[in-house]
């Protein structure tokens, strides 16, 4: 096991255009063997809401992963660049661009990869997007980046769905924003509180507990159109809903028999299956990225501990063994990692383990709720500082970290949505 | 009584009516006020009724009572009923097998330190404990829904011990 070494705040990075975000991110502690990229000012791109370049750069910035470097100049993706004076500036990439205005509205969004060490193209977009998403492609072009360069895909153009509640005022309001806190938009606001939103695998859904009617109950709502149902309203108690990789069912935390249990739910909330089965707490189920097995929490040897089953319910088996108390387990999407949340020495710690191997890794104190990046590069979790609760990333190997604070409010229980088309 | 109240308006009108049609009479005082003095006092009736309110005789609604009274408190870690607890659930109890058609929600809840669906978890264990200590005085299943609210609806709100001990706590709320 391996402690995370101190931030030096000192080198730290600041994302620069994120200064009107309604979440501020700010990064501690940097990745080693970035890649220098260059990034130049896209030709035109005044003319679109958001400022694509300052986007594209903030976001490779947050990664971690690159060192980026301002090109202080437009260039155009038509332009002919110099290939020698970026690579003279230690630029290893540079990306290029432009914003044209159509006449119906909407923008065009031109760019070009270019590999300035070998002087080639590494990839090039062009896409046509509404002023509304302007920001939308600049996060595309942002992943397009992280794919060519580190070959893994890139997470910046995903969404997190996070709770923002203020208690004193009875205000409890379920968002949904960029991966970088922008661009909120609010899916559901209630007098009560709101709990455990849950990413549909397409992206399209939230899965969600909410106390309206002075219990929990599990709703599964429509994005797009405001449509909501009630998955699972047992007598009791009803939460802790996790999608199936193919979306079709819900595991979710009934305490209907007298004791919270296990079950799956269709998510027409047909179909209702009892799949644990102990004398004591079984809950937080998750299900592993391939369907086969569902991790959860259960206090069946004494303290909380996490074990897994599998997913049709049967023989459960016991994960972690360090300490009194481990909870919140969530999978990563290659299967390979499991997150969660131990108190060790008092607090609540997030920590990472390597499934294969047992081996732990300590990522953070004070942390709750974890939810890993579709691509399983960073993990988000609600944090508590200065009274407030907010929310952090850190990349799974500990070395980088962010946090995403805002003035108003307490933000919390994040999950951090799919890839989508 | 109205027709008594009529026609004092009515002499009164007349009276007002009369003084208008001569302003420059001052020292003149009309007969027809004479007789006003006796319709504005009119005789207390032996008709009249006084109403007495009673309030309700629901026990449920003394904010003296015993039943006012629901709230159970656990300690730290722990999800059996205290002796101080005890009371209460007794109270209750013997309320709910006398009037089987009233229903409860029991709202268990936990203090702010761990994680959100843990402590629903543990709240709802609260709260079972509660419905068992009740189930075994005679009061049905189907009078109690034992529910949970875990950290998300605390009384006191802060972070330190007093706080937490006021939010570890079972609630019982009639439908």
């Amino acid at each position: 096991m391996k402690k995370i070494t101190p931030f030096l705040f000192g080198a730290a990075m600041l994302a620069g255009a994120a200064s009107h975000a309604q979440l501020r991110v700010e990064i501690a502690g940097v990745g080693s063997n970035q890649i220098p990229i260059a990034v130049a000012g896209f030709a035109d791109e005044s003319v679109a809401p958001a400022q694509v370049s300052a986007i594209i750069k903030a976001d490779l910035e947050r990664s971690g992963v690159f060192k980026v470097i301002d090109a202080g100049t437009v260039i155009s993706e038509t332009s002919n660049v110099d290939f020698g004076t970026w690579k003279g500036r230690g630029a290893d990439a540079l990306v290029v661009g432009s914003v044209q205005k159509l006449a119906d509205g909407s923008f065009d969004v031109r760019y070009k990869l270019l590999d300035t060490v070998k002087g080639s193209q590494l990839s090039t977009l062009s896409q046509g997007v509404t002023a509304k998403y302007t920001r939308l492609s600049a996060h595309k072009i942002a992943d397009d980046i992280y794919l060519k360069l580190t070959g893994a895909r890139g997470a910046f153009a995903t969404r997190i769905a996070y709770v923002n509640e203020n208690r004193g005022a009875h205000d409890y309001r379920l968002e949904v924003a960029d991966a970088d806190g922008e661009g909120t938009q609010v899916a559901v606001r209630s007098n009560e509180p709101i709990i455990s939103p849950a990413w549909s695998p397409d992206g399209g859904k939230v899965a969600y507990v909410s106390f309206e009617q002075r219990k929990p109950v599990i709703y599964v709502q429509n994005l797009m159109t405001g449509k909501r149902t009630v998955v699972s309203n047992q007598k009791g108690s009803n939460s802790a809903p996790a999608w199936s990789p193919d979306g079709t069912k819900l595991a979710v935390a009934l305490s209907k028999d007298g004791h919270y249990q296990v079950y799956s739910v269709n998510i027409d909330g047909t179909g209702l299956r009892r799949l644990s089965n102990s004398n004591g707490i079984d809950t937080e189920p998750q299900f592993s990225a391939d369907g086969q097995t569902i991790y959860f929490t259960s206090d069946r040897s004494g303290g909380p501990q996490i074990y897994k089953m599998p997913a049709s319910g049967g023989n459960a088996t016991r994960v972690t063994f360090n300490g009194n108390y481990n909870i919140s387990p969530r999978v990563a999407s290659d299967g390979k990692t499991l997150a969660w949340i131990s108190q060790r020495d008092g607090g609540f710690s997030l920590y990472a383990m390597d499934l294969a191997s047992g081996q732990e890794l300590r990522l953070a104190d004070g942390a709750t709720e974890p939810s890993f990046s579709p691509n399983g590069k960073y993990i988000m979790y609600a944090t508590k500082g200065g009274g407030r609760t907010g929310l952090a990333v850190v990349s799974t190997d500990g070395r980088i970290k962010q946090r995403l604070s805002t003035n108003a409010g307490n933000i919390r229980e994040p999950n951090w949505g799919p890839f989508m088309k | 009584m109205r027709n008594f109240k009529s026609l004092a308006f009515i002499i009164t009108s007349a009276a007002l009516l009369a003084a208008c049609k001569t302003p420059v009479k001052l020292n003149d005082t009309p007969v027809a006020e004479r007789s006003v003095p006796a319709a504005t006092t009119p005789p207390a009736s032996d008709r009249d009724v006084r109403p007495v309110e009673t309030g309700t005789t629901d026990p449920l609604d003394d904010p003296k009572g015993v039943l006012a009274n629901r709230s159970v408190y656990f300690d730290f870690d722990s999800y059996t009923v205290r002796d101080d607890g005890k009371p209460v659930v007794e109270n209750h109890s013997a309320y709910l097998n006398k009037n089987k058609s009233r229903k409860i929600l029991i709202q268990g809840n936990t203090d702010e330190r761990g994680g959100t669906e843990y402590n629903l978890a543990l709240g709802q264990k609260r709260a079972e404990a509660v419905r068992k200590s009740m189930n075994s005085l005679g009061v049905s299943d189907s009078q109690m829904e034992a529910v949970s609210l875990g950290e998300e609806k605390p009384k006191a709100t802060g972070s330190n011990e007093s706080a937490w001990a006021e939010n570890r706590r079972a609630d019982i709320v009639y439908q």
